[in-house]
């Protein structure tokens, strides 16, 4: 793995395990991956998965009674790397992080904005504790950012509620105050999957835009394989708190390798191949987290199960760029390359 | 020409006919609740229907979709219009009928919810809630019914030991499969589904897919197909309705609508689904703004404001939805800049 200048964020082996009722949910079971600068990174995989408890994870946002048991979270910022799994959690030095540097985008905007106050004041609080623009500035700021998200009338806007926006407009809002201070990094947990269609495409292309002219590094989480195939740069497939299969798009999407990725591509209909195309159910459905599979976690609903995924498979690495978790990629690969 | 002339599809069976269905809810302010506007949600839909086949209905959220839907069960009231359901060579107008009168029609029409975590009582067994339109209907003794529940679970590959578990115990997909076999129950001849798989995880969607549609082939079943998502429809309908605002903007054969698409409104929902497939990338039209509020909707066409090709007769003539030939039967659109039909 090279360390080179472009990395914005490495997570290796990362676990993190949530604790309820004397039990333990195994919620991150060692976990890697790299962020570039100016690339998006797709997570997929269905709920339950682990996708969102990584991301929290990054953020330093999980729920009191779990904790990061092993692993790295490397933040390259632009002064030297900084080892956030190490910082206090409310802590001056990850309060200074969080927000300004890594920023996150929540799936439902309506819970993640505050009713009582107005958009403009929320835009504000974060210009407040992250920047030294005052007053007046501040305030014209806030309308900027507005606008430049697309909402019409910013400095009418900029005095109203959440509930007087529309459900594409409240997300707007969300990313402009993610936006404000200018993240490196832009956590983005199912921006979309409350919205239309037509709205969706408008948050897209605003995010396009974002990497583009900032260079800011977006990790997109989503369980929506169009949406992967539309943004992202590279993509990592995610099942019961593991990366099954990770990569460039192009090599995933194109020869995907792990049974759950093949699974999961065949058990969507594609828009535009028609009434006879094959759609594939994935059998059964998600293990009980209290109650995993010993070996790999996939196997009781696999088609290509053998003897040996009793155990866990390690992780393989296929190519530079391709990994894979699976004990039969050998022979995946190979009818893949056909 | 109206959009439900006879010739349309002369061999088809119609098994329902909707004509000028229009449901408007008012809007109360103040102290006296004085009516000051209305929502009209469904605001002026003709369409026909025929035996055994899936139609989709499509739509951003707030277009009218589980309204229709709706409107056809006789589920919300303030419905005008016609709703014409054929049963044994027979017209019966829905919307004027009391529950009394409805009551041999319930069984007829059916109808499977989104939600799986809401439409089912907590409270009851899922014997308790799959038996209740066994008793309405006639099954007057309790095993009978418990074998036909049993037989209903099977049918949607559930075991028949799940009846006695509360919906608790079941995960989403499980609990969806209980809402069908619910509608299921008294062998109805339509089913409207409103968004029966949105809700679901990717891989359980096409489980209960592939359910539907093995259910539709064993037991001669007509579907209403309500959702937003346009790669299901593809893949599930014979013929697709896209509503927009209230009204139906195009309405033709699935393959058709794909592949010769006419409104601009279509044209845009298709280019903004994201699609998981390479090879396929194509330029996204990007739509300005929200959809506008029913109770105060544009003059003109209603999509005109965020239309690109709108000109002055958009704003201002309310566009009818108009018969186009092709090789796959007929095609409605509802736009000015198409250009105009053959005539007959």
């Amino acid at each position: 793995m090279a360390e080179t200048g472009d990395l914005a964020l490495s997570v290796r082996n990362l676990k993190t395990y949530m604790y309820a009722n004397n039990r333990c949910n195994k919620a991150v079971n060692g976990v890697s991956f790299e962020i570039h600068k100016g690339k998006t990174l797709c997570i997929v995989g269905e709920s339950g998965c682990g996708k969102s408890v990584t991301a929290s994870t990054i953020m330093q946002l999980l729920p009191t009674l779990s904790r990061i048991e092993e692993g790295e979270v490397i933040y390259h910022s632009d002064d030297g790397d900084i080892r956030i799994d190490q910082l206090a959690r409310n802590g001056r030095q990850m309060r200074a992080i969080r927000g300004s540097e890594i920023a996150m985008i929540f799936q439902d905007p309506m819970t993640a904005l505050n009713p009582v106050y107005t958009i403009g004041f929320q835009i504000i609080e974060m210009l407040l504790y992250h920047t030294r623009l005052r007053g007046r500035k501040r305030f014209n700021k806030a309308i900027d950012l507005l606008r430049s998200m697309g909402i019409p009338l910013p400095e009418r806007r900029v005095r109203e509620y959440p509930h007087q926006y529309s459900g594409g407009m409240r997300q707007r809002a969300m990313i402009a105050i993610a936006m404000s201070c200018n993240p490196k990094i832009l956590i983005a947990d199912e921006p979309t999957t409350a919205l239309d269609v037509t709205i969706q495409a408008q948050i897209f292309e605003l995010m396009e835009t974002l990497k583009r002219d900032h260079g800011t590094a977006i990790m997109l989480i989503t369980h929506d394989m169009g949406v992967v195939a539309e943004l992202a740069d590279d993509v990592a497939v995610m099942y019961m708190g593991n990366i099954v299969e990770a990569g460039p798009v192009g090599v995933v999407l194109r020869n995907p390798v792990h049974p759950y990725t093949r699974a999961l591509l065949e058990s969507i209909p594609v828009l535009g191949r028609g009434k006879n195309q094959e759609i594939r159910a994935i059998p059964g459905q998600t293990p009980d987290p209290y109650d995993r599979p010993k070996g790999c976690q996939f196997a009781d609903r696999c088609r290509y199960r053998i003897d040996q995924c009793d155990a866990m498979p390690p992780e393989t690495q296929i190519s530079d760029y391709h990994r894979v978790m699976c004990w039969r990629y050998e022979e995946f690969t190979a009818n893949a390359a056909e | 020409m109206p959009p439900n002339s006879e010739s349309a599809r002369p061999d088809a069976d119609v098994i329902l006919s909707l004509s000028d269905v229009r449901v408007h809810f008012p809007v109360k302010a103040g102290v006296f609740k004085r009516t000051v506007g209305h929502v009209k949600a469904v605001d002026g839909v003709d369409l026909d229907v025929y035996r055994g086949e899936v139609l989709g209905l499509v739509g951003e959220s707030g277009c009218g979709k589980t309204t229709l839907g709706k409107a056809i069960l006789q589920l919300v009231r303030n419905v005008t219009g016609k709703v014409l359901y054929r049963s044994d060579d027979k017209d019966t107008d829905l919307t004027g009928l009391d529950e009394r009168g409805l009551f041999p029609f319930r069984k007829r029409l059916q109808i499977v919810f989104q939600d799986p975590h809401s439409s089912l009582n907590p409270a009851f067994t899922i014997f308790g809630s799959l038996e209740d339109p066994l008793k309405r209907y006639g099954v007057k003794t309790r095993k009978e019914r418990r074998k036909i529940v049993g037989d209903l679970l099977e049918a949607v590959n559930m075991r028949p030991e799940a009846m006695d578990h509360y919906p608790h115990e079941f995960s989403g997909g499980q609990r969806q499969r209980i809402g069908i076999a619910r509608a299921l129950s008294i062998e109805p001849e339509l089913i409207v589904c409103d968004e029966a798989v949105s809700a679901l995880d990717v891989s359980i969607q096409a489980q209960v897919l592939q359910l539907l549609m093995d259910l539709k082939q064993s037991k001669n079943l007509t579907y209403i197909f309500i959702t937003h998502d346009l790669s299901v429809t593809e893949y599930l309908c014979d013929r697709i309705a896209v509503m927009y605002l209230g009204r139906i903007v195009e309405l033709c054969d699935a393959e058709e609508l794909y592949g010769n698409t006419l409104h601009p409104y279509t044209e845009a929902l298709l280019s903004a689904i994201p699609v998981a497939d390479l090879d396929r990338k194509s330029k996204r039209i990007v739509l300005e703004g929200d959809v506008p509020s029913p109770i105060n909707p544009p003059p003109g066409c209603p999509f005109h404001p965020r239309c690109r090709y709108a000109q002055d007769v958009c704003r201002t003539v309310v566009p009818e939805l108009k018969r186009y030939r092709s090789d796959r039967g007929d095609h409605f659109a509802a736009c000015h800049l198409v250009e105009a039909p053959e005539a007959d």
